[in-house]
Order: structure tokens, then sequence, then C-alpha cells
């Protein structure tokens, strides 16, 4: 028997609640020792359905490189399960709650269902400039898609037609590589699932100007939807990307987004990744982005969170060759009941990295925020310079922040540093700012402006960062 | 314009102020000396409308208003401004917008439309002149990496942009070099006029030797237990808080 949860007392658990469940709603109890598998799949998670699908998934294109990497991620899920509780990494974030319902995963004639309209909703600023790749329930859709960098430049092809085609060595080479570093079940499910994403390469010496917007579009008018996005991006030697994400539901049923962007940066080359998150209350979603420094290399990451149900990110550095530097910014502002856990990794397994991180976050109402920061430094990784700080302003006596640096060195010669901080508006400031005749309202919102405004500020993007701007102070004013 | 009667005040249920008298006419300069821990601090405190000050008993009454019942930009909109002993440095906000928004904030409480930014550039820079501040210190953010001396002038800025009707210098002087503290005094002086009124609060004469206050009181355990002209300061400097302390211990003890 397949154990499809962390342990097995989850599982006697489930049962039990499951019980009392039915017990209470006067249904029929239908929980026994042998349909209990039953009960289970329709509360946790439908895995017929899932395993229907796959299996219909590696039937379309058998004994190809992808075909493989899903089979080994679909034996690591059916081993694993989905995070729990019980798991470190997954302590504060409960995402298996979020299963015990019906999800469709992509079907293409879903497609054709979204509008220009749709897409004209969710356009970031700056769209006029950039190459827009839109994504429906996980998949790439070329046809609703505008490419405006040149193909010498830039190549944007469907992930299943690179790994069959020129491309074929380098989707072998790098595709799947988080798996090594993030093995839990969510994660494998995408893996399990690796169809429809994209594939970027960006040509040597390619500086490229129009930045790419990714927008992930869930469609979820009349069915829950598990969008499973997986791509591959290559940047070759002393070229620059500029890589944004943003993602919308539209329909009232929920959506889940299970992303894996897997980002692979070569010598010279500079990378930029910004990721913002403003979905609905129904929209939730774990997105692994997962950033390979495999020669001296330049990374900025920014992760915006304003909006959303519940939400994981995954941002990893991974220090693959000697003197890579890498900054990364995180901003959560969150309100309601949104959930938002960035997980950060810097993985220091060459010498003379540089890295700095800095995560803040402001959270009212019910909402939690949760912060984690793993920096390692491997033992060839001498004269390694990693900083980490995270910010929390607490709003609200019902907001909580859970924030744990941790730190593992195993060279002699590194400089690292980590700080949290945790506290509330400070009330010196608040008073001066009411002494010069600023009302209350308008003195909280203007520190916490100031407070969000060193992440926003490295946006490089202009357009972009003045729609932050404008986004965040709309925000701080209406909350104040 | 200012009357302070009978003002009661504690912080942490210990009653710091026991019973302040004082009545500050529009044009008149008074200053508050007194030894450490005497309450002038507190005073300001509470006239500014500092949370964790609770006033127990009396009342303040500012241009016909209980200032006691309004909240401290309420305070300062009707034209109190109190200059912080330590003004406080708060990063990511810069001084100019600041201004301006605590300006129009002022502006529209009075009724009054907003400076347009045109408008707003030509009273800075008048101000700038006034009070001697270096402009690009407008630019940073509020008191963020300043020196001690460019934190109280900027305290001075701010007053002569906002005009108050009432200002508290709350120890102002501590911590300013000699040409910081004429520089701050000049400012102070070039913004007297018959209409306003200024509450120095401090410890020392040298301010005073340039502010020329109307009235000198001194404040001792949370009273003010001696009045007089700028004289008194001078004999306080000249023979400390003691003697003042002696006669109040003989005047108790009668």
């Amino acid at each position: 028997m397949v154990k499809w949860l962390d342990g097995l007392e989850s599982l006697v658990r489930t049962r039990i609640e499951n019980y009392y469940l039915f017990r209470k709603t006067q249904k029929p109890i239908r929980v026994n020792l042998c349909n209990s598998w039953q009960v289970l799949k329709m509360e946790k998670i439908d895995l017929e359905y899932f395993g229907e699908k796959f299996n219909q998934l590696q039937t379309q294109d058998p004994g190809t490189y992808i075909n493989n990497i899903r089979k080994e991620g679909f034996s690591t899920f059916n081993k694993k399960g989905l995070p729990t509780y019980k798991n470190e990494e997954w302590k504060y974030t409960g995402i298996s709650n979020l299963f015990k319902k019906e999800y469709h995963l992509s079907e293409d004639e879903l497609n054709l269902r979204i509008s220009k309209t749709d897409i004209d909703e969710m356009r970031l600023p700056g769209y006029e400039n950039a190459n827009e790749l839109v994504f429906v329930n996980g998949r790439y859709v070329a046809e609703l898609s505008t490419i405006r960098s040149a193909e010498s430049q830039l190549v944007v092809i469907p992930l299943e037609e690179a790994a069959n085609g020129i491309y074929k060595d380098v989707v072998s080479e790098h595709l799947g590589k988080s798996n090594l570093f993030i093995n839990d079940g969510i994660h494998a499910l995408n893996t399990s699932f690796i169809y429809g994403g994209v594939f970027i390469y960006v040509n040597k010496k390619q500086v490229i100007e129009n930045p790419v917007y990714l927008y992930h579009i869930s469609d979820a008018r009349e069915n829950h939807i598990l969008a499973q996005p997986r791509s591959l991006v290559y940047v070759s030697d002393s070229a620059k990307l500029q890589l944004v994400e943003t993602y919308k539901t539209i329909g009232a049923m929920d959506s889940f987004t299970n992303e894996v962007f897997e980002i692979v940066v070569n010598a010279n080359a500079i990378v930029e990744y910004y990721k913002f998150q403003n979905d609905t209350s129904n929209a939730s979603q774990v997105g692994t982005t997962h950033i390979r420094q495999i020669g001296k290399s330049y990374a900025h990451t920014l992760v915006a969170s304003l909006d959303g149900g519940m939400i994981r990110n995954n941002t990893n550095i991974i220090m693959e060759a000697a003197g890579n530097e890498a900054h990364m910014y995180g901003l959560y502002l969150l309100k309601g009941d949104t959930h938002v856990d960035n997980h950060t990794l810097v993985d220091n397994r060459m010498p003379n990295c540089f890295s700095n991180e800095l995560y803040k976050g402001v959270v009212d109402d019910r909402s939690t925020g949760v912060f984690s920061g793993k920096i390692y430094v491997r033992p060839d990784a001498q004269k390694t310079n990693a900083y980490q700080t995270n910010n929390n302003i607490l709003l609200s006596d019902a907001a909580s922040v859970n924030t744990k640096p941790q730190l593992e060195i195993f060279a002699d010669d590194v400089k690292c540093s980590h700080g949290c901080t945790v506290g509330r508006l400070d009330e010196e400031a608040l008073f001066y700012l009411r002494t010069r005749g600023i009302s209350k309202e308008h003195a909280q919102a203007m520190l916490l402006q100031a407070f969000a405004s060193s992440i926003v500020e490295q946006i490089k993007i202009e357009p972009l960062r003045n729609y932050a701007e404008e986004l965040i102070v709309d925000r701080l004013q209406a909350q104040s | 314009m200012l009357s302070i009667k009978n003002v009661h005040a504690s912080v942490e249920g210990k009653e710091i102020l026991k019973g302040i008298n004082l009545d500050v006419n529009a044009g008149e300069v008074h200053a508050i000396m007194g030894p450490n821990g005497s309450g002038k601090s507190t005073l300001a405190s509470v006239l500014a409308g500092r949370e964790e000050y609770e006033v127990t008993n009396g009342s303040v009454e500012f241009l016909g208003k209980d200032i006691l019942e309004l909240s401290p930009e309420d305070r300062a909109r009707e034209g109190l401004f109190l200059a912080f002993q330590y003004p406080v440095e708060i990063p990511g906000v810069s001084t100019t917008n600041f201004i301006k928004t605590a300006l129009n904030e002022k502006r529209k409480y009075h009724g009054l439309e907003p400076l347009d930014a045109v408008s707003f550039m030509k009273l800075m820079k008048e101000k700038i002149k006034l009070v001697e501040i270096d402009k690009s210190l407008l630019t940073r953010s509020i008191n963020e990496g300043f020196s001690g001396g460019e934190k109280k002038k900027n305290e001075i800025f701010q007053m002569a942009m906002l005009e108050p009707k009432l200002t508290i210098l709350d120890e102002t002087d501590s911590g300013l070099d000699i040409d910081a503290l004429r520089i701050v005094a000049n400012g102070v002086n070039k913004l007297r006029d018959e209409n306003r009124a200024i509450i120095v609060i401090t410890h020392y004469q040298r301010l005073l030797d340039y502010l020329q206050p109307d009235f000198v009181h001194v404040l001792v355990n949370g009273r003010i237990v001696k009045s007089g002209t700028k004289d008194l300061a001078l004999e306080l400097e000249e023979r400390g808080y003691d003697f003042i302390k002696d006669e109040l211990s003989l005047s108790e003890a009668v």
C-alpha cells in the first residue's frame, strides 16, 4: 500500500475526523476498514485522477528525457505525499488542507476561453516594451503571447520542443536540478507533470532590452484549478535578462499554482528576477525560483507579495562558480487572512561569493508571515560574504510572524551575518510626525512607505517600480 | 494665549507634575529652568500631547481651546510647536516631503488650499536663508545621519516653515557648540514677533543670553517654585539651584 501522507498518524487522524464529520452531518457513516481509502481520496487529494493524468501524459511522449524526470517525480510524490507541519520546512505553512478539494489539472481546451481583455487586465506597466508570455492554467499559450525581442537574441519555445530539438543537451543538462535541493512532495508533484512550460534561451553577449513578463492565469470559473508551470531559462555568457512573473485567478473557484522556475546563469551574465503576487484570496501558491549561477555572474531577485491566499515562495541561489554575486529582496504587505512564507536558500559551493538578502514585511489583520533564510557555506567556499536581514512590522494583535535565519558554515574564512526584527511601528517617530500636524493615519502610512521603500527602490524596471510604489501607497493609505 | 492651571500629570502611575500654573501671552518669551528630573520635559510633552503622559488634574487652554482634548496633530494645527530635545531620525521619509505634508495638513485644517510646488519652494528658500540651514539636508531623510547641530537647526527650520503661534523649545541648546547655538538662537529671534510666544526649556544661561526672555520660571519637583525676570536666570547661573531649594525647604518648614 502506498503511503500518501508524511506519517501514518495523520492518516488515522484524517479517518477519525472524517468519521466525526459524517456523524455530525447525519450522513451514513462510510468509514470502515474496507473503503477508508476512498474517503481519504475524496477528502485529501484525488490520487486516482492524478494517476490517470500522469499516465496519460507519460504515454504522450514515451522515452524522452522529460518523461524520465516525470517518472522520478511521481515516484517521489508517491513516497512523500504532501508536506505537513511535521516537515521542518513546512512547519508554519500547511498546504495539505488546500488539497481537501478536487483540483483540475490543465486542459488544453480551456485555453481558448481566455480573452484578450482578461490579459489586458493583468498586463503590468512597461508591457509595451516587454516580451509577454501568457500561461493559462500552467501552460504556455503562444497564440496569446507576444515576443518583441529578435530571435537572434532571445529564444522562447515550448519546453518539450526544446527538449527534442537543438536545445536537447541544454535541457537534459539543466532541467530538474532543483529537485536535488527541494525534495518534498509538492515539488515532486510539479515534476510529475512537467508539460507545457517554456524554454527561454538568451544567446551569448545579448543584452535583452525587452524584459520578459510572464502572466500566469488560472481559469477557475468552473473548477478548482491546479496549475503547475515548469519552465527553464538559460542565460548564456555575458548576456542580460530581466524576468517578471505575475499571477491572476479568474472566477470564484480556488486556484493553486504549484510552480517551479529554473534559471541557469553563465559567466558575466546578469539576471534580474521579479515576482509580483497580488492575486485574489482564493488563489494559493507554492512557487520555487531556482537560480544556478554556473559562471561568475550577477543575480538580483525581488519577491513582492501584496495579496492572495496561502503563498509559499522558495527562492534559491546556488553559487556554482567562484566570485558570484547575488542580491535578494522581498516585501510582503499582508492583510485579511493571507499567509506568505518566504524560504530562501543561498548555497555557497565555491569561494569568493557575495550575497545579500533583505526581506521586509508589514503584517496586518489576521495575516501571517514566515521567513526562513538558509545560508550554506560549503568547505570549498572560503572568502564567502553572505548577509541576511528580515524586518517585520506587526499592525494588529492577531497578526503573526515567524522568522528563522539559518546559517550552516563549513569553511573558516567567511563573513556572514543575519538579523531579524519583529516589532510595531516606531511610536516616537509617529509622535514626531503628529506634532508637526500630520494625522496619525497619514503618519503611519508615511512610516510604512518609508519602511517598504528600501525594497521598492530595488525594482530596476522603472515603470514597474512606479507601479509598485503606487500600489503600496494606495494599500497603506487604505489600511491606516 | 496659553493658560496652564493646576496641571498634575503622571507617567506609568508616577506623578511628575504636581500643580503647574503658567500664563503666557502673545509676544512673550518664557524660560523654564530647573534641575534634572524636575519635570521640564514632561511639561513640554504634556503640552504637545504625548500619550504616555496622563493629565490627572488641571486644565490647559490654548487660544481659547482646551487642548488636552485635542490630538497631537490638532494641537500642532492650532499653532503649537514642540522643538524636540532629541529629534527623531526617520529613514526613508524625505525632509522636504515631510514638511510639505505637515504644512498642507495644517492649511487644510484651516480651510486653505494646499500650497502648490512653486509657492512651497519659494517659501522654503526664504526660510532656509532665515535659519541658515544647509539645503542639502532637506533632500535627505528626516534627521538621518544629521549631526546634533543639524538636527536642532532642522527643528528651527520646521518652526520657521510652520509659523506656530506658540513654540516650546525643549532643551534645544543641549548638544550644540557655540556656533550652532548662535545660529539656532538667531533663527528663533528672527521668528519672534508680537503675535507669537515662546517657551524655552533649558538648563543653561547661554541660550537665554541670546533670547533675552521676558520671564524666567524655576521648576522644582513638579512645581514652579519661583518666577522672575531674566535676572533670576543670572542668579541661578551664579548660585545654582540649591539656593532655591534651600529657600523652599525653609518656607516649607515654616
